[in-house]
């Protein structure tokens, strides 16, 4: 049976209270395994990012449970849950994402130092993440010299270097043009392969088509998801219309 | 789709004969499209009756092949160079169905919308998957088409939650 990374149980959050109540997740249900690719869809306001920032431990549910590698986010001080955040979930957004006085090598090293790791040793595993992006030759290149595909490919390196396996990205292809997303795609798609867990948000249907799982959210709540059947999407493709008569 | 042209296409890059044609085809359309021999040959004796190809008699197996004549890739280049009108639009069953659920205000039409964006986006990951097994440099044909389904699929969901961003405006008033 496979792991499972990310679990809702029941979760939900609230803002405000009385007449101003807005219930941005009703309680979900989710649960991601290990090597899962879930990509999340729905209109602004449907309570995409709530769940991100819930699943990230950003933020805390007003009832239920999320749990991240088997552990109740809801059970864990302060302290542990920034050692959750650093060792355990990686995150990349569409923009803000690196640091822009250091390299991207630094980049990479950061959470690991942050985290006690010495500093040659956080070099080296960010010199190995950044070689399975393919870019080991722009290690010591700053953010603002880097193209927004390298930007966010080095992005994506941060979000599993070390230990973490989780990663949560909002929106990673926003600003790139179709080939580059796709190159951001394939790098996630590879992760997973390898049994890292990403979940996504995204707006773009193409990209969305990489994951195992499409989640559509609707004013809160999961209303649907794909991938139910694989088996039947499977079948050679063979529907064409047939050539036009000579 | 005008197998006329694609079978010209072919004969400019060398003579063939017929099966060499439909397997030419065949494969660089990434075997999308299945052409039956019966359908080269007749367009074949049509191409050679407007004076576009011209048989060159029989190859080592005993089989007919053909060549293009100056006046096939005359016309072979006004068809790449002649953009395709794209007009009158095909018909599209989905369009026609969310329509008819508009003007007939039926009151099911988010459940509608909703089943088709999930069979859409089914589509849209197989063929991902097709993409993610293909070889870049060997299928770059299969890989080019898969491109084009996978953005006319994009198309579709993003038409399906404009239909509904537009329903719900409407309801609101």
């Amino acid at each position: 049976m496979s792991e499972t990374r990310l679990l809702f149980d029941g979760a939900s959050r609230t803002f405000g209270s009385g007449r101003t109540l807005v219930e941005a997740l009703r309680p979900t249900h989710l649960s991601v395994d290990a090597g899962e690719l879930v990509a999340i869809m729905g209109p602004s306001g449907s309570g995409k990012t709530t769940l991100l920032a819930l699943a990230g431990a950003l933020d805390r549910p007003s009832s239920g449970k999320v749990f991240v590698a088997g552990q109740d986010l809801a059970s864990l001080r302060p302290r542990q849950l920034a050692v959750m955040r650093r060792r355990t979930i990686g995150y990349v957004f569409q923009e803000l994402n690196l640091l822009p006085g250091l390299t991207a090598r630094e980049n990479i090293a950061l959470p690991l130092e942050l985290d006690g790791m010495r500093l040659s040793q956080a070099h080296q595993q960010a010199d190995s993440a950044l070689d399975e992006v393919g870019l080991f030759d722009l290690a010591n290149r700053f953010p603002d010299d880097l193209s927004g595909g390298e930007q966010q490919r080095v992005a994506i390196a941060r979000a599993f270097v070390g230990s973490r396996r989780l990663l949560l990205a909002d929106e990673p292809t926003g600003a790139l043009d179709s080939v580059t997303g796709e190159v951001v795609m394939r790098l996630l798609r590879k992760h997973c392969d390898a049994g890292h867990t990403a979940v996504l948000v995204t707006h773009d249907a193409s990209h969305a088509g990489w994951a195992d799982r499409v989640v559509f959210l609707r004013d809160g709540t999961i209303v649907d998801e794909t991938g139910a059947s694989p088996d039947a999407t499977e079948r050679p493709i063979s529907h064409w219309p047939s050539p036009s008569s000579p | 789709m005008s197998v006329r042209h694609s079978l010209l296409a072919l004969l400019a890059g060398e003579p063939a004969h017929g099966y060499g044609l439909k397997s030419g085809f065949e494969a660089s359309t990434a075997g999308t499209w299945p052409l039956n021999v019966g359908q080269v040959y007749t367009t074949l004796r049509r191409l050679e009756r407007d004076g576009l190809v011209k048989p060159t008699g029989t190859g080592d197996d005993s089989r007919q092949t053909w060549r293009i004549t100056p006046q096939g890739r005359k016309e072979l280049g006004q068809w790449f160079d002649t953009p395709i009108p794209g007009d009158p639009p095909q018909r599209d069953e989905l369009a026609i169905k969310v329509l008819l659920a508009v003007a007939t205000d039926r009151d099911d039409i988010a459940d509608m919308l909703q089943s088709q964006r999930v069979s859409t986006m089914e589509r849209l990951q197989a063929y991902t998957r097709h993409k993610r097994r293909a070889d870049p440099q060997a299928e770059l044909p299969w890989i080019l088409l898969l491109d084009a389904l996978i953005l006319q699929a994009e198309a579709e969901v993003k038409w399906l939650d404009l239909c509904e961003a537009r329903l719900q405006k409407r309801k609101k008033r």
